[in-house]
C-alpha cells in the first residue's frame, strides 16, 4: 500500500499555491541492483488534479521525475475550504488518490 | 468506561463511511485517467524534437517569454529543482526535457483555464544536459528556453 499524498495549498491575493509531495519510488528502469540485474521501471505516469470535483490539471510522468514526486503549481481563484484532489497512477496500474482542503 | 461503549458502534459507522468514501473516490480517479491517455512514444524519445513532434508541437523555436528556473550546478543529479512558467496566452501545454537523459521527456503539464503556466518539479538528471522548458502554444507552435544544468554526481537514472 502506497503512502498518502502530502498536499498543502494556501489561498492568497486571488490565487491558491498548491505544493505537493507523492510517495513513490520512481524506478527510472535503468538502475542496477546489487547482483547486477536492471530494476524494471516503476513510476507514476499519469496525475489528474481537482478542485471541488472538477478537474483542473493534468500531468504526465516520465521515470526521469525524481523519487517521491514534488510538484508546485498555482490555482487561478480558489479559496478556504474548497477540496483538493489529487490522484495518480503509475506504470503497473497501481492509483492513489488523496484529499487536502485550501487553508 | 461505561461511557465508552456507546461510542463504539459510532466510530465503526465512520470507518466504514470513510472505506466506502475512499473507494469512491479511487474510482473517480479512474474515470479522470481515461479522458487523457498517456503519450507512451512522447516518453519513450531519445531527443527533445522527438518528444515535442510526438506531444503536437511544431516548428519549435526559442522564445525569452518561456522561463526557465534552473540551478548552474546540480551535487546530486537525483532530485534536481526545475521550474518553468510563461505568462503569455494560449498556451496548451508545458513541459520538461532532459537532453541527455535515456528518455527527454520528463514531466507535462496540460494547461486549462483554471491554472497558471507556472509548475515546479523535481527531476533526475544522469549527466551534465540541457534542460529544456518547452511550450506548445494553442496554434501548435512549440516555444522553448534551455540551459546547461552542471551534474557533479549522476543520477544513472537511479
Amino acid at each position: 500500500m502506497s503512502e498518502p499524498t502530502r498536499i498543502r495549498a494556501q489561498a492568497q491575493g486571488g490565487k491558491t499555491t498548491v505544493r505537493v509531495l507523492m510517495s513513490h519510488e520512481m524506478e527510472s528502469g535503468h538502475r542496477k541492483d546489487g547482483s547486477g540485474k536492471i530494476v524494471p521501471s516503476w513510476f507514476i505516469q499519469e496525475v489528474s488534479i481537482s478542485l471541488n470535483g472538477k478537474v483542473i490539471l493534468d500531468a504526465d510522468f516520465g521515470p526521469s521525475v525524481s523519487k517521491n514526486p514534488y510538484l508546485q503549481f498555482v490555482i487561478k481563484g480558489g479559496k478556504t475550504g474548497d477540496k483538493l484532489s489529487l490522484a495518480w497512477k503509475d506504470n503497473r496500474g497501481q492509483t492513489r488518490t488523496d484529499e487536502a482542503s485550501v487553508s | 468506561m461505561k461511557n465508552t461503549f456507546p461510542q463504539t458502534p459510532n466510530r465503526r459507522d465512520a470507518l466504514k463511511q470513510l472505506a466506502s468514501l475512499t473507494a469512491l473516490l479511487v474510482g473517480a480517479g479512474y474515470s479522470t485517467f481515461a479522458q487523457a491517455a498517456y503519450n507512451k512514444a512522447a516518453f519513450d524519445s531519445k531527443s527533445v524534437n522527438e518528444a515535442v513532434k510526438f506531444q503536437g508541437g511544431g516548428g519549435i523555436a526559442e522564445s525569452k517569454d518561456i522561463l526557465l528556473n534552473a540551478p548552474d550546478y546540480a551535487e546530486n543529479g537525483a532530485a534536481v529543482a526545475i521550474g518553468m512558467s510563461t505568462a503569455l496566452a494560449g498556451v496548451r501545454k508545458i513541459m520538461i526535457l532532459i537532453e541527455k537523459n535515456p528518455a527527454s521527456l520528463a514531466a507535462s503539464f496540460e494547461v486549462s483555464e483554471f491554472v497558471e503556466a507556472n509548475f515546479s518539479t523535481r527531476v533526475k538528471m544522469s549527466q551534465t544536459s540541457d534542460v529544456y522548458a518547452v511550450a506548445v502554444m494553442a496554434d501548435g507552435r512549440a516555444l522553448f528556453s534551455k540551459k546547461e544544468v552542471k551534474v557533479t554526481i549522476g543520477s544513472c537514472g537511479s
